[in-house]
């Protein structure tokens, strides 16, 4: 379980949490919506640990531990997983090195045996299957050169090869046609399971259309503003921000 | 009398002379005084019993010398060399060497533990006495991992009538080949460091590789005998006969330290008709502490001549080590067809200097050369990359690529690209591309996101970077040489 408390984090000394509450179970998806600058990167940076961002108060606790005294690859070895929102290129570097380098990174942190070179393509052809994808794009360097729907499977495929037990997903949809979402969306759902707790964020509703979340919070002004269920989504994507005290055509 | 009787009478005349000079030494002493004089290389070359053309090439070379200013168009700093203040031959067994690996520097031995030698080696390596003329078998464990097999390929060698011996052997074994191509690509006059080399050398590898012939391996020092005498001022020389492919790996990951702190190598590599020679590096001496004092200041001279139709010469470099590296491994495209290439990986790290590039001279028709070098500078290091490529008229269609990138960690390195092309043919064409880039705060953490730590991230994506390069190595030493990229840079970031 996943439970946030009261976090304030500042960047350059503003303020853009200002005390979110969230309690994440196993197997939940929650969904966090949010017009520009509402803080919703912010908090998905936060829980990963990027460098840059100064928690003043509140606390993280996963599964037991406070997430906020891990280091980034910490956090990753104990099953947290960010698919970012604009997947970084790395030249020269295949995505199977990379995968392979990051799943025993992970392995050995937690004190578990590698996985040799055979083990390793068992691995990962049992998930390009599940997502249903070719190897093609296994050999390519990572991210480069990749359109924007490639960019988002590719983080798709990361996040199945490394099994997380806590998926955030920030704005997976954004740059993306209604084609190309669908098929990031289908391998996300593939993914769905009942130990696993997801958090999507984003600004749009159509997201939520194909992955559909148990519970979706608004947050704007750095603050959980309301909670509910899919409904939610649809009452926002009709009535927009406004009622939060945003004017985004501003 | 025999030619042993007589080279030994030669000497004790010699010692005897050298006494009235002020020095005392014998046959027996096995370091010679400080400083560098006519003497001095005639004890040298006494010790070697050379042949008299061969005193004479040397004493011609120092004569040179003297007269020669070190140069200065390097970018890099350094303080004053005094060349008087050297030992100018030293054989091993007479320094000082640690008693055991508890004596040796334990930074050194974190070192050999993360690029995994087995504690025997580590010995070896790190000079530790009793282990003189053991062979470190670092880069090439993974194939040849016994002295016995190493003997069994050198007579497989020596049936297909290839030659792979110290140079001071070859001199003895087949002066001929010494005599004809000693000096023909490099000559004694060259440069500052190259005819120094040539007054002083004391050893190096010398390779011959019959017409017709494909030598089956890679060819390293490790299957030299005797071979813990690479010295300050190494000398090698590689032939390649007609139609002959052979592939030579020079230097070892591990790093070495080494208390002299000059080194002027030269390198001379022959490619006769339809021959290839692919010559490897892992230069990885001691740079010295953060403050960059103590380490090594590396003068390499590396010419290959392609002197025959459809040769090829291909350098590959993987420069991590040394406090200054001064370092252009360059192709003489004679033969028509004839192609070169440089493949560079350097790294600098702390207060590390290189100044580092090519020469591709083309001569003959329709000559091909392709330049790829790779750069990373990080701390508060400093790296040029200088290339020439010249293109003389008769070089008719000749062609070149050339693609230079850099790499910064950090903001305080510096890197810098000097490219001279000159061609005086209008059919050539010549290409010239560079980038400069860094390590960006995403891809680090982007990287850490996904398990890894922040050093391994760093050296995952500059052995991304090298990719280009390291994919030239042999496989054996691709593998050492990707931890070592890693290894090179630590405390770099953060």
């Amino acid at each position: 379980m996943i439970e946030i408390k009261n976090l304030h984090a500042t960047v350059d000394g503003k303020e853009i949490l200002k005390g979110i509450d969230l309690t994440i179970r196993p197997g939940e998806v929650h969904a966090i919506m949010g017009p520009n600058g509402s803080g919703k990167s912010t908090l998905s940076y936060v829980l990963a640990g990027r460098e840059g961002y100064e928690i003043t108060k509140g606390s993280v606790n996963y599964f037991g531990q406070d997430l906020l005294a891990l280091e980034p690859e910490e956090r990753a070895a104990e099953g947290l997983f960010l698919a970012f929102q604009y997947p970084v290129e790395i030249p020269g570097v295949a995505n199977t090195t990379f995968l392979k380098s990051a799943i025993n990174a992970m392995r050995k942190r937690r004190g578990e045996s590698e996985l040799d070179a055979m083990q390793f393509l068992k691995h990962i052809r049992a998930k390009t299957k599940q997502l249903g994808m070719t190897d093609e794009m296994l050999k390519r360097a990572v991210n480069v050169g990749f359109s924007g729907g490639e960019k988002k499977r590719n983080e798709t495929l990361q996040m199945a090869v490394l099994e997380p037990k806590f998926a955030i997903l920030d704005e997976t949809d954004s740059g993306l046609d209604i084609d190309a979402l669908k098929i990031v969306a289908d391998g996300v759902n593939a993914l769905r399971s009942p130990e696993r707790s997801m958090l999507v964020i984003t600004h749009y509703q159509r997201l939520l259309d194909y992955i559909v979340p148990d519970y979706v919070h608004v947050l704007a002004h750095g603050r959980i503003q309301r909670s509910g269920g899919k409904e939610l989504a649809l009452e926002l994507e009709k009535n927009g921000y406004k009622e939060f005290g945003v004017d985004e055509a501003a | 009398m025999a030619a042993s009787t007589e080279t030994a009478d030669q000497v004790r005349a010699f010692t005897e002379k050298e006494y009235e000079y002020g020095f005392t030494t014998d046959i027996e002493s096995e370091v010679a005084p400080k400083g560098l004089n006519e003497d001095i290389i005639r004890f040298i070359s006494a010790k070697k019993e050379e042949p008299e053309w061969l005193l004479e090439w040397r004493l011609r070379a120092f004569q040179a010398w003297k007269a020669m200013e070190e140069p200065h168009w390097p970018a890099l700093t350094y303080g004053p060399i005094d060349y008087q203040d050297a030992h100018y031959y030293a054989a091993p067994k007479m320094k000082a060497k640690p008693k055991s690996l508890d004596e040796v520097d334990p930074e050194l031995l974190k070192t050999y533990a993360k690029l995994g030698i087995p504690l025997k080696e580590q010995a070896i390596l790190a000079g530790v006495e009793g282990t003189e003329g053991q062979s470190p078998a670092v880069a090439v464990d993974a194939v040849f991992d016994s002295v016995s097999v190493a003997t069994t390929y050198k007579a497989k060698l020596e049936e297909m009538g290839i030659i792979f011996c110290a140079i001071s052997e070859a001199v003895h074994k087949c002066p001929e080949l010494v005599r004809k191509y000693l000096g023909s690509v490099v000559p004694y006059t060259d440069n500052f460091f190259a005819t120094l080399n040539s007054a002083v050398f004391t050893d190096g590898s010398f390779v011959y590789i019959p017409k017709g012939v494909r030598c089956p391996m890679e060819l390293s020092t490790y299957f030299r005998i005797n071979q813990a005498n690479t010295g300050q001022f190494e000398r090698t020389l590689i032939i390649a006969d007609e139609g002959s492919y052979v592939s030579y790996l020079e230097g070892c990951t591990a790093p070495k330290r080494d208390e002299n702190q000059l080194h002027a190598a030269v390198v001379e590599l022959v490619a006769l008709d339809n021959a290839t020679i692919k010559y490897s590096t892992v230069q990885n001496w001691y740079p010295g502490d953060e403050n960059g004092v103590g380490g090594i200041y590396n003068f390499v001279t590396k010419r290959g001549a392609c002197r025959g139709v459809n040769s090829k010469i291909s350098w590959t470099q993987v420069e991590t080590g040394s406090a200054i590296t001064w370092k252009y491994p360059s192709c003489i495209l004679q033969g028509d067809n004839s192609v070169g290439e440089f493949y560079s990986v350097a790294i600098t790290n702390n207060r590390q200097q290189a100044d580092t590039g090519t020469k591709m001279i083309h001569i003959g028709r329709n000559t091909r050369s392709t330049i790829v070098s790779k750069g990373i500078s990080a701390g508060k290091a400093q790296q040029t990359y200088r290339g020439l490529v010249k293109i003389l008229p008769k070089a008719e269609g000749a062609r070149n690529h050339t693609q230079c990138d850099s790499l910064l960690i950090g903001d305080q390195c510096g890197a810098h690209t000097v490219p001279y092309i000159e061609s005086r043919n209008r059919s050539a064409r010549i290409e010239h591309e560079a980038t400069t880039a860094k390590i960006s705060e995403d891809q680090l953490f982007y990287c850490r996101q996904r398990g890894l730590a922040e050093e391994d991230a760093v050296s995952l994506i500059v052995n991304g970077f090298c990719k280009e390069v390291l994919k030239e190595l042999p496989m054996e030493f691709a593998v050492e040489a990707q931890k070592l990229v890693g290894i090179s840079l630590e405390g770099s970031v953060g």
